[in-house]
């Protein structure tokens, strides 16, 4: 495994991910598409950490030989972006799991539109169930 | 792994991730969300980390498609086109946090630098010790199931906890 000529710009793609992530939560109304931008905003996260792990003229972490730590990669951003991405998964299933309950109550996965549909049937708040 | 290769894989990785947000059809959008996240398990293969790949291959862009796609046969494929005044608001955000992100990446040490504090602190204890303390030439599944396994076991309540959600919230009972 080579690395170091790229400077930071490895680093650049992730937070352009980033970005595109965190605007689609931010722009669209659609819970769908929302939920699609906190993914591609999570596994931004998850290739920032995996950069990190990289080290020049290093291999992978599986030891076949005598254990000079230089000689293979960091592990342990491996170990924890791996508990990151099951975690990812279990968030993701509730949040559909709201999703599909929501759609069955307002008929409608937009924003705006259930925001209305609360305000004509509860005119005194949002409270209630 | 070259790093012209790597680094046209990193740049590629941008244009599923566009399509899938630009995407007026959700089922065009959680099909190309399917196809983002297998780039991202090849990337992630090419930088080394192939236990991670594995799982987001499988988990990430598998199990989450699925699950997306169960979720939008029950729900609408649908959407409403995005309004002006919110894709301003969205971007001045976006455009704010991106240099700030930009500018505190400046100070990181280049990439694949061998000394940083990261490469050099903790985990050179966990890459000489591995295999006298666990038995186990992979250090990643050393790391997850033996040093960190605290960790793994509580991931698995994780789990447990979401799914009682679900089941909750999508159940016999949750009408």
């Amino acid at each position: 495994m080579s690395g170091g000529g790229l400077g930071i710009l490895p680093y650049w793609a992730a937070i352009a991910l980033l970005m595109i992530g965190l605007y689609t939560t931010v722009a669209h109304r659609n819970l769908m598409k929302k939920l699609i931008g906190m993914t591609v905003f999570q596994t931004a996260i998850i290739l920032f950490f995996l950069l990190l792990s990289v080290k020049r003229r290093a291999t992978l972490p599986i030891l076949a030989g005598p254990p000079d730590a230089a000689a293979y990669m960091n592990p342990l951003p491996h170990a924890l972006m791996l508990t990151a991405i099951v975690v990812m998964v279990a968030t993701t299933g509730v949040a559909l799991a709201i999703l599909v309950r929501v759609h069955a109550r307002y008929d409608s996965i937009e924003e705006d539109v259930i925001a209305a549909r609360v305000a004509t049937e509860h005119p005194d708040g949002p409270a209630g169930p | 792994m070259s790093e012209s290769l790597l680094a046209a894989l990193l740049a590629l990785l941008v244009v599923p991730a566009l399509l899938a947000i630009h995407a007026g059809d959700l089922l065009l959008a959680t099909l190309t969300l399917g196809g983002y996240g297998f780039a991202m398990a090849l990337t992630w293969a090419a930088l080394g980390a192939v236990d991670v790949a594995f799982t987001e291959a499988v988990v990430g862009a598998g199990a989450t498609t699925v699950l997306m796609l169960a979720a939008l046969l029950r729900t609408t494929r649908r959407r409403s086109p995005l309004p002006g005044r919110l894709r301003w608001a969205a971007l001045l955000v976006v455009g704010t946090v991106g240099l700030a992100l930009g500018a505190v990446t400046a100070a990181l040490p280049p990439w694949g630098d061998p000394d940083t504090p990261a490469a050099v602190h903790v985990s050179p204890r966990y890459l000489t010790s591995a295999v006298a303390e666990t038995a186990t030439p992979n250090v990643v599944t050393a790391v997850l199931a033996d040093y960190r396994s605290y960790d793994t076991l509580i991931e698995t309540v994780v789990i447990v906890t979401a799914g009682l959600g679900c089941w909750l919230l999508l159940g016999p009972r949750s009408r």
